[in-house]
């Protein structure tokens, strides 16, 4: 397909460009086949403004007598206003615009048209592979082994080619126990804490059925991860009534008398609809333009986002405090545990592992907790919080955890390696990116794409030295201990930096970021001098007393 | 003394209100000024103290097996509850303490018993950190059209007005008198701020006693005067901060507001502010969600919305911004009045000066701001924040408001002031320790005739001492947002209005980001500073080296060990932390050791050390809280261990949070 059939007026004079807090611009709209692009004509500021169509998530568009507006909604929740004199190619634009953002082949999208204009010094499809996360693993312990069960996808469709199982499971149980969990999602380990030798394991609902349908091999696989007498816990995300109703559905949850080992807990995180509709209303209440406090208090409870927060955050701390202060093992799912399973086992990894607040620990727990362990990106993320498709399977369920990685990170500032920027930009490319790493649902599916083939990695980009400093944070001192966020609504905050980020003026808290940047890069800079006037003076003195030795 | 039934109490247990199994054993003491409870664990004795000018409630709740359950609020929103073995020793504890929490003549109060050893001259220069002729000067006054008028020197015109008070020149005494009869308690125009770049003035005054018809000549020529001394504009405004059905239910009682026919020139404007009873009502449900045990979020932010009290905070901003868009933009002078003249206009006119004055912004400017327009002009400290037993309608947390709209506007301009929030938090615990004689009394008079600068001590001179502690890393005096007028965003940005958790949640250090940014950045700057210095030194070493090895003139200089430390002494990574309560389920689990009170953690606490500096929290910044690996000692809040073996093989029995 030809995109320029797509597109009847490539390019559009005095076109104005209105955004809140700055003064309206003109200039010319041109598009391409991936972007909306708009250029002041003043050629002083040289303004420019990109949009990728699969950033936008829904246009609207009035006239007023041979005036056309267009009103672009985007995926990052900006929204900006475009006026094109004429109505012909007012009404050509907005079409094209309507075509070119809902392509539905996966293969017309900018990933597979992008060339990186820069050089590549890391590879980011092979960054982050699962041998190497085994290779440290067992240089702790021989208890785990790596299994190519899935190397077809056969057994798994949503589980990568490798998988970490314990050792004494062999492929043939693992078969077996696939069989006996929603969509082959067999428990395979998540997180190995190194402390105290205890692990977090994550699956997929035992298919338990109404009549109580047990597995052995399922059973025995997740006593493997259990020390001799000691216990564990099953962290189910689901609450009881539904895990309850599942059992309908042929799902259901690890009944006690298979499982005497294990304390089962419900927690009860939402999903699909439930969370697009909250991210829905919250969007609409922070746009909201009325002047009355209470109504915005009212409506920021009834999105009902802060809640979801809360209950993920609480899962996510319940999980770390089994295993780091009960000492217990844990096997977190839902129903398919490509969700909210996620959330709570990447979470409680930050909460625990030190490693996972750096830049490069984070980037691996992306990879290994949503991409590989099978979320399914193009599906949650094909539309953000101004479509009206409701398609169930749209869910901001990526989102909430980079909000709770935000709270986590508001709490203890000091203790990432990485500011709020990176969190953002995550969230930016996971709805629309010019990179190949969040398309797919799955490995399976990047793999039939020949993803790394044809497109780059986020990662290549955002790894370069350059790209890297801008999501610095500046007050990082490594913290070697686990954090404990407090979950108290006095706690939660909305995430302002993304959620307000287009309706507030933002001047006064960039020039304070700024600030803290100076602060910081000063006291560096006196460091490095005074070290290297040290040095100096050492060698000047030492040369002084050779001589006098002479 | 004779007010102390019960001395001391052993065997009492503190609560912690964030988790009800975490409590300390320990002792109780009642002193002439302070309620201590000190901890009975040997090797910390972890102590709490609380002043009795800071409780605001005390409530004896229905005995159980353990005791009997003492629940003290303080002013500074610190709760505590204490159960007390023997339901006599509660009671005496209780009684002893009503007592003592309303002490009946100013003498009680804890400023004419504190005493920082100081001599009389360091008090005395205490006393004269701030000066409010000085201030005046800095805004240009006097001046051709302002002048300081001598009308009121015995309080002869106003016993509610300082002695010294800035009027037009052009209002003789004639003309202030016979204004201030036509005012509330006699409340007449007198001179607030003075914005020197245009002559504009915010002054303040009580509403006239218009009535349906009533008008006074003298009081239009007092706006009048007002007026020409700010030729630049031929109208001024006339702000009355009340909601407008208030003011009009005001004219029965004879009093109301200024009818635009009657004074010429004047364009009036009604800002609904409401009155002290609402605001402290909605203070009152705001500490009730505050105080929940474990709210949901919709709990809480439900809660937080049915108090009203954002909206409050934001009407009080919007008053202050209006002002001082008028005076910097307009170049408008503009008159204030409420009622009395001495709540809401207080709080409009420090709120428009903030914005208006850098200066104000300023540790120091902070002091002189609300010296000036609260202090002098007559706030009722006494009675809004119940320092002696008084009539509890007369309370309200006014100033506590202005307290807070300081931090709204912090929040959205991190770099326009040069103190931090620890500043204002210290300030609101001030005002109502009684520690210091600063806000004694209703008025100037009343602190003059019990002789405040001679037998007690000025807070400012305290906090001067500490401003170290109370400073704004990210504050630059050349930056832009450090010059000239604040411009915060008018409606419609209700979201930038904020629960300040770090007031009114103070003592649940728990809940608060457990990293300071501000103290981490302080500490870089202060090592800066020393790196400064030590390459200053080095420098000049290097420079005299240099020069004496080209003239070849071989001199041993002396090695000196510079090599110091530079660790960054805020880089507190012990900043242990320790999980909260989770999961309600895991309580279902048998306790590891359930009377254990552990002593981590969030509460409190006032330790001797910090309240003998005075200071309020330090311990702030000190957790307290033992280090994460530390398992031993303590169950995990939330905790327990797992089933023991027999409840283990119960049938599907998980249990699911609601």
């Amino acid at each position: 397909m030809e995109f320029a059939e797509l597109i009847k007026t490539p390019r559009a004079d005095n076109a104005v460009l209105h955004r809140p807090f700055y003064a309206a611009v003109e200039g010319t709209l041109c598009l391409t086949g991936h972007h909306l692009i708009f250029s002041s004509r003043r050629s002083d500021d040289g303004e420019e403004l990109w949009l990728l169509h699969s950033n936008i998530d829904s246009i609207e568009k009035r006239f007023v007598g041979s005036l056309g507006t267009i009103i672009i909604k985007c995926k990052d929740l900006r929204i900006i206003q475009l006026d094109i004199p004429g109505m012909e190619e007012c009404l050509n634009i907005a079409s094209s615009i309507e075509v070119l953002s809902t392509l539905d082949s996966v293969t017309l999208m900018y990933p597979f048209f992008y060339r990186p204009m820069f050089e590549i010094l890391e590879d980011g499809w092979s960054a982050f592979l699962p041998d190497r996360d085994f290779e440290l693993l067992n240089s702790v312990t021989d208890e785990w082994r790596l299994s190519s069960i899935n190397k077809e996808f056969s057994v798994c469709p949503s589980y990568p080619p490798v998988v970490i199982v314990p050792k004494s499971i062999d492929d043939e149980a693992l078969r077996k126990v696939a069989m006996f969990r929603h969509g082959g999602r067999f428990p395979v380990l998540s997180y190995y804490h190194k402390k105290n030798g205890m692990v977090m394991m994550r699956s997929s609902q035992p298919l338990t059925g109404t009549n109580g349908r047990r597995c052995k091999e399922d059973e025995k696989l997740i006593n493997a991860t259990l020390r001799p007498g000691k216990r564990g816990y099953i962290i189910d995300t689901r609450s009881l009534n539904v895990a309850q109703q599942a059992r309908a559905k042929g799902g259901g949850f690890e009944q006690e008398v298979y499982y005497p080992q294990w304390r089962r807990i419900h927690k009860c995180i939402e999903r699909f609809n439930i969370l697009q509709e909250s991210l829905i209303k919250l969007v609409e209440a922070c746009n909201d333009q009325s002047h009355n406090m209470d109504r915005w208090l009212s409506k920021l409870e009834a999105s009902n986002w802060l809640t979801h927060i809360k209950e993920i955050l609480t899962a996510a701390c319940l999980a770390a405090q089994c295993i780091d202060r009960e000492g217990a093992s844990v096997l977190v799912h839902g129903t398919e545990g490509t969700d909210s399973t996620l959330q709570v086992t990447s979470l409680a990894q930050i909460i625990l592992d030190p490693g996972c607040r750096t830049i490069r620990g984070f980037e691996a727990l992306v990879v290994r907790e949503w991409l590989q362990a099978g979320h399914p990106f193009q599906q949650r993320c094909a539309q953000s919080a101004y479509s009206n498709s409701k398609q169930k399977w749209e869910a901001p369920v990526f989102l909430l955890f980079l909000d709770c990685v935000w709270q986590i990170l508001r709490q203890f500032p000091c203790s990432f390696e990485f500011s709020e920027q990176f969190l953002i930009m995550l969230f930016e490319h996971a709805y629309a990116s010019q990179f190949g790493t969040f398309l797919g649902n799955n490995e399976n599916e990047r793999s039939k794409l020949k993803l790394p083939q044809k497109t780059m990695s986020l990662w290549s980009w955002v790894n370069q030295p350059e790209e890297l400093e801008k999501f610095m944070n500046p007050l990082f001192e490594a913290n070697s201990l686990v954090i404990w966020p407090s979950v108290a609504p006095q706690s939660l905050q909305l995430w302002e930096g993304v959620f307000l980020r287009w309706n507030r003026p933002s001047k006064y808290l960039d020039e304070a970021q700024e600030e803290v940047f100076s602060i910081i890069k000063y006291n560096r800079l006196l460091q490095a001098k005074v070290n290297s006037l040290r040095k100096q003076l050492a060698e000047l003195e030492t040369d002084d007393r050779m001589q006098e030795n002479v | 003394m004779e007010h102390i039934r019960m001395p001391k109490v052993e065997n009492v247990r503190l609560l912690d209100r964030l988790s009800s199994r975490k409590a300390a054993l320990g002792t109780l003491y009642l002193t002439a000024t302070h309620v201590i409870f000190v901890e009975n664990v040997s090797e910390t004795r972890k102590e709490t103290w609380v002043l009795h000018s800071q409780i605001s409630s005390i409530e004896k709740q229905a005995t159980t097996a353990t005791g009997c359950p003492l629940l003290i609020r303080c002013k500074n929103f610190q709760v505590i509850q204490l159960v007390i073995p023997q339901e006599r020793d509660c009671h005496d504890v209780y009684i002893s303490l009503i007592r003592l929490a309303r002490p009946v003549k100013y003498e009680e109060l804890y400023c004419f018993s504190f005493n920082p050893k100081l001599d009389k001259e360091e008090r005395e220069r205490g006393w004269k950190l701030v000066d409010l002729s000085e201030e005046y000067n800095r805004m240009g006054i006097p001046n051709d059209c302002w002048q300081m008028s001598d009308v009121n020197r015995d309080y002869g015109v106003c016993d509610s007005y300082p002695t010294e008070v800035y009027v037009p020149k052009s209002a003789t005494a004639h003309i202030i008198v016979g204004s201030s009869k036509f005012r509330s308690r006699r409340r007449f125009p007198a001179l607030s701020y003075y914005y020197k770049d245009n002559n504009a003035s915010i002054c303040r005054s009580s509403q006239p006693l218009s009535g349906f018809s009533a008008r006074c000549l003298e009081d239009e020529q007092m706006l009048q005067a007002i007026r020409k001394a700010n030729p630049g504009s031929d109208f001024i405004y006339v702000v009355d901060t009340r909601p407008k059905l208030n003011a009009m239910a005001n004219r029965a009682a004879g009093k109301g507001y200024e009818n635009e026919d009657n004074y010429s020139n004047i364009k009036f404007q009604f800002i609904g502010i409401e009155n002290i009873h609402v605001m402290r009502n909605s203070l009152q449900k705001m500490l009730e969600v505050c105080e929940m045990k474990s709210p949901s979020m919709s709990d809480f932010l439900w809660g937080l919305e049915n108090s009203g009290w954002l909206k409050h905070i934001k009407a009080i901003m919007d008053a202050g911004i209006f002002i001082a868009k008028a005076v910097a933009e307009e170049g408008v002078s503009v008159l204030v009045h409420c009622s009395d003249g001495w709540d809401r206009t207080a709080q409009v006119c420090s709120v428009a000066s903030l914005l208006l004055d850098p200066y104000y912004r300023t540790v120091k400017g902070f002091m002189v701001l609300i010296e000036k327009d609260w202090v002098s002009f007559g706030h009722k400290f006494n009675h809004r924040y119940g320092n002696l037993d008084g009539d509890p309608k007369e309370i309200s947390p006014v100033i506590d408001q202005f307290i807070e709209c300081v931090w709204q506007l912090m929040e959205q301009f991190p770099c326009a002031f040069e103190f931090n929030e620890r500043f204002l938090i210290h300030i609101q615990h001030h005002i109502y320790s009684c520690q210091f004689g600063n806000f004694l009394c209703n008025s100037q008079k009343e602190r003059r005739e019990l002789k405040i600068r001679e037998r007690t001590y000025s807070l400012w001179a305290h906090l001067w001492k500490n401003r170290a502690d109370y400073l704004n890393p990210l504050y630059r005096s050349e930056h832009s947002q450090t010059r000239g007028t604040l411009h915060p965003q008018m409606a419609p940005c209700n979201f930038l209005y904020k629960f300040w958790s770090g007031m009114y949640n103070r003592f649940e250090k728990g809940l608060h980001p457990r990293q300071s940014v501000t103290d981490y950045l302080m500490a870089v700057k202060e090592e800066t500073q020393q790196l400064e210095e030590e390459l200053e030194v080095l420098g000049e070493r290097l420079a005299n080296l240099q020069k004496l090895q080209s003239n070849d003139n071989k001199v041993k200089s002396k090695q000196q060990d510079r090599s110091k430390e530079l660790g960054l002494s805020a880089s507190n990574n012990s900043l242990a932390n320790t999980p909260q309560e989770y999961s309600s389920e895991l309580k279902s689990f048998p306790s590891r050791s359930p009377s254990q009170g552990d002593e981590e953690d969030s509460a409190l606490i006032l330790t001797q050390d910090n309240l003998k500096s005075s200071d309020p929290d330090l311990s702030a910044n000190s957790d307290q809280e033992s280090g994460v690996e530390d398992l031993s000692c303590r169950s995990p809040s939330g905790g327990g261990c797992l089933p023991s073996e027999d409840s283990g093989k119960d049938s599907d029995e998980a249990v699911c949070l609601a």
